[in-house]
């Protein structure tokens, strides 16, 4: 996608908007940090979009939008959803953001990269669908597909739900696989399942990154960070509880979760936090209906709906599965 | 120097775990490197580094302190702590290996933590030089040489051979305990050294200039207007200094199981809102002040405690783990080229 | 069981006194019935009650007293709380002393000292005002300006009246914040009191409060001609471990628990404003 950073140039330029939110440079080429932008200098030196413009910017617009001004942001289309479902929950300000949608083929994830063999990686430019990647010891390529980051092999939608602008076609809802990492944990024995969230779970240092980069997790106060509720935890009394946590925040985001990833993206233990939000997705759609978080500003969220229809989940599962 | 062919890594990963228990790196099941108990059949990671550092042996997550049991207005206090017995931790790179001494300024300072001052004792450390770096090492930003790491036995690796070096009393105790080693290896090494040291000169990040930072750097880095977007993206969660090997900030928690109290100590971070929240104030009241004070603290107030040693080892945890990619090096360049 | 900084000693409140409707005094002694440790005034504990949480308290005896030690302790977090609602013969558990303390037999050594504080800042000083009463040849005069809200909420009234108001060489000065019945004293916050009394500058000054009385007061002192290295105070912040160690109190390289949590406005000036 080009003219990503010369769009973001003309926005500020124009008085469109007063700041752009986006992506900027690092030390290398793929540790791009969410940023503000305020001056079309800083754009030129250190605007990036690439295929390391993973972060979702949506959450910062909670915050962006209430600091007056016209904030201009680039989303994604999964970010896109991020942002309505925010919108959906008055979070953000609407009319102080202008949104940039771009679309999106896939965004890399450099630790694939990492364990593709290239040790001291320091540059990657795209040829196709192939990766030519340069280490300090010499050049290696990769296909693109093998080192996208999780979320994006299964993509579920290209479609950008809300946006001022596109830049780019619109894409559409994809029929995406993202269901069968799930089927397979289904498939397994109570025993094995447990023994699966088990060996992942254990490996959580309870550093909150996927609490707090989750669109979804946008308490002022977190129920875990509550010392005067005395709810507040920050070690595991024992492991149960530790894995508790992460449960817990799934129950609380279920039905709001648009199944962003970001979770796991930043999980520096590399736990497949996703599958457990994607689990409740898929309970949800089975038990009352395809729902998408975020896809529209209208559709009532299951769980907050009550109708006389509803199933009852454990009757439902116990005569074997799926709604009648 | 001692050496062993890499074919028989295995017999003497059993000859130490018969003397003690053995912790090497190792990848579970998901790929992802932690130390390790030995267990037959287990295998060095080929990651340059675990995830979380080496300082979990010394100082880990959640340690119990002591125990109480209140039984109307009397309280009586139980012994919980943990129980630790030797062992010797294998793989132990560079930079690690320097975290343990900024970890020991603190814990071993009077008055001593005995919890971590027994793990110290009971430890034994073996290094690994480092051959293949990653672009995020700067260990040798802080004099550090990846090519002939301390600790109490050194070890080198290349395709034939592991090489051993003793370097404390520690250290000699656990080569006289080990009949596998054979004399002999040092060409070997030093041509490896050298060729480690012409690889860490081309690292993107070799040349940090840490020379603004530092003791009586206070005033000078405090009031930057810098620290504002430095911060501005921070996510307050506490992913680096979890990872970060000289990272000692605890709390002290309790867990009532309705018949004891256990008292225990946990991995804390400057970088949570509710580090210093008191019920009087607030003195760090945004995530701007919380950022600042966890570099100011490894770049300029530790040093200033701890005759001019930074509280950072440039292992590049942070550079890798940090969700929005915000890290030390990103601090340094910003603040140390800028500053007048 | 093997000893470590981090394991407390278990303690026995012999005596609770009620001084304001929010603060109230514990007496505590070792389970020997004994003194628990020896200290310097200005130095703090870290009591706890497990199940519910440790917490740091400024020692608010005199290291003179020889028979146990004493803690005023206002309501206002979890531990006291609950410490506020325990009886007479509760156990509890200490470790310390903590902290440098005042430089009773240095820097103040021979001066007038002028002590002053608010509401529940009177705790930290209590302590090396009678220290300072008790080996009364060793400075010379002392003044003290203590307010509060309201009379009710003076803490060591009685004692106040009883014995330091009846004391030669020592001039109490109180105030409230607004008037009320009963009360033929100074009305007024201690900033301006302290203005209006007008000291003069050859006294050391030590100060304890609510931050807002801190910054006024000091002030107040500068317009008067004190200089900041004439002027201490006790510092708070949240604490854990009390032994420099697990982080959170700092201001910028210093401990509070450790290097204070006494400090000069000299010292401050040259640390951070993140306090």
């Amino acid at each position: 996608m080009q003219g990503v950073k010369e769009k973001a140039l003309a926005l500020l330029q124009s008085g469109t908007v007063d700041r752009v939110l986006g992506w900027k440079a690092g030390e290398f080429f793929y540790d791009l940090t969410p940023a503000v932008f305020t001056t079309a200098e800083e754009i030129e030196n250190d605007f990036v979009w690439s295929a390391f413009s993973a972060a979702n910017l949506s959450k910062y617009l909670i915050q962006e939008s209430r600091k007056g001004g016209k904030v201009g942001v680039f989303l994604k289309p999964c970010d896109s959803y991020s942002f309505v479902q925010l919108l959906k929950e008055h979070r953000i300000l609407r009319d102080h953001v202008y949104v940039v949608g771009v679309q999106c083929d896939g965004m890399c994830d450099i630790d694939k990269i990492r364990a593709a063999g290239c040790k001291g990686v320091t540059a990657v430019t795209e040829d196709g669908d192939r990766l030519r990647v340069t280490t300090l010891t010499g050049e290696k390529t990769v296909n693109k597909q093998d080192v996208l980051l999780g979320r994006c092999t299964v993509c579920k939608s290209k479609k950008i739900v809300e946006f001022d602008e596109l830049l780019g076609e619109q894409g559409e809802e994809l029929t995406s696989a993202r269901f069968d990492e799930v089927a397979k944990l289904e498939a397994m024995t109570p025993e094995e399942r447990y023994a699966f969230w088990r060996g992942e779970l254990s490996r959580c240092i309870r550093c909150n990154a996927c609490r707090n980069v989750c669109p979804a997790c946008s308490c002022e106060k977190c129920v875990f960070d509550n010392h005067d509720l005395g709810t507040d935890n920050k070690a595991a009394a024992d492991s149960f509880e530790e894995d508790f946590f992460h449960i817990i925040r799934a129950f609380h985001v279920a039905a709001r979760c648009t199944d962003c990833g970001e979770c796991s993206r930043v999980c520096p233990q590399h736990i497949p936090l996703h599958l457990l939000n994607r689990k409740f997705i898929k309970d949800i759609n089975e038990l009352y209906g395809v729902y998408q978080a975020g896809a529209d500003m209208d559709t009532k969220p299951p769980l907050m709906n009550f109708t006389k229809d509803d199933c009852e989940p454990s009757v439902v599962y116990e005569r074997g599965g799926a709604k009648a | 120097m001692k050496k062993l062919p890499i074919a028989k890594l295995p017999k003497l990963f059993a000859a130490i775990s018969g003397e003690k228990t053995l912790y090497i790196p190792a990848q579970d099941a998901s790929g992802v490197s932690k130390f390790t108990v030995w267990q037959e059949g287990m295998t060095l990671s080929p990651a340059l580094n675990t995830v979380r550092s080496a300082k979990d042996l010394f100082f880990p997550q959640v340690e119990n302190l002591m125990g109480f049991k209140v039984t109307g207005k009397q309280i009586e206090l139980l012994e919980e702590r943990d129980v630790t017995a030797p062992f010797v931790l294998f793989g132990v790179r560079a930079c690690d290996c320097r975290s343990f001494d900024v970890l020991d300024r603190v814990f071993l300072a009077e008055p001593v933590d005995t919890y971590y001052q027994t793990r110290r004792e009971n430890g034994t450390v073996v290094t690994m030089a480092c051959t293949e770096p990653e672009e995020t090492c700067f260990c040798g930003a802080f004099g550090i040489d990846a090519a002939d790491p301390a600790g109490d036995v050194t070890c080198w690796m290349d395709g034939e051979n592991l090489y051993w070096r003793a370097n404390t009393e520690k250290g000699e105790a656990l080569t006289a305990a080990l009949t596998c080693l054979a004399e002999g290896g040092d060409d070997a090494v030093a041509a490896q050294q050298a060729q480690t040291r012409a690889v860490m000169q081309k690292l993107p990040l070799h040349d940090l200039d840490l020379s603004k930072f530092g003791a009586g750097k206070t005033k000078e880095f405090f009031a930057r207007p810098e620290w504002k977007q430095l911060s501005e993206s921070c996510l307050g969660c506490g992913t680096c200094t979890f990872v970060c090997p000289t990272c000692q900030c605890y709390d002290i928690q309790e867990f009532d199981n309705g018949k004891t109290v256990r008292r225990f100590r946990c991995w804390d971070s400057c970088m949570y809102s509710d580090f210093t929240k008191m019920s009087a104030g607030q003195p760090r009241p945004t995530q701007l002040e919380r950022f600042r004070q966890r570099f100011m603290h490894k770049l300029v107030y530790y040093p200033e405690n701890n005759d001019g040693l930074y509280s950072c080892v440039g292992c590049g945890r942070c550079l890798q783990k940090c969700p929005i990619h915000m890290n030390i090096a990103k601090v340094i360049r910003t603040l140390g080229e800028e500053a007048k | 069981m093997k000893n470590d900084p981090l394991i407390p000693n278990i303690g026995v409140v012999t005596k609770i006194r009620v001084d304001t409707p929010d603060v109230k005094t514990f007496r505590v002694v070792g389970l020997d019935g004994k003194k628990p440790f020896e200290h310097i005034p200005g130095q703090c504990a870290m009591l706890s009650v497990p199940g519910v949480g440790e917490a740091l308290f400024s020692i608010t005896s005199s290291p003179t007293e020889e028979e146990f030690v004493e803690f005023s302790i206002k309501k206002c977090g979890c531990v006291t709380q609950w410490l506020h609602q325990m009886e007479q013969g509760q156990q509890i558990t200490l470790r310390g002393p903590y902290g440098n303390g005042f430089p009773v037999d240095t820097a103040f050594a021979g001066k007038d000292l002028l002590f002053i504080a608010g509401g529940i800042g009177l705790a930290p000083l209590h302590s090396v005002i009678n220290y300072c009463r008790h080996y009364r040849d060793r400075y010379g005069k002392i003044d003290i300006v203590y307010g509060s809200r309201s009379k009710e909420d003076l803490v060591d009234f009685q004692e106040i009246l009883d014995v330091w108001c009846r004391e030669d060489g020592i001039n109490v000065h109180l105030t409230i914040d607004r008037e009320q019945p009963e009360w033929d004293g100074h009305v007024g916050f201690v900033p301006n009191y302290v203005k209006e009394l007008g000291f003069t500058t050859d006294k050391t000054v030590v100060m304890c409060g609510p931050p807002i009385m801190i910054k006024f007061t000091l002030a107040g002192l500068m317009e008067l001609g004190f200089a900041r290295t004439q002027v201490y105070t006790t510092m708070e912040l949240k604490m854990k471990c009390a032994l420099g160690k697990c982080g959170r109190c700092n201001i910028g390289s210093k401990y509070v628990c450790k290097d204070g949590p006494v400090f000069r406005f000299d010292q401050l000036d040259e640390l951070p404003n993140e306090y």
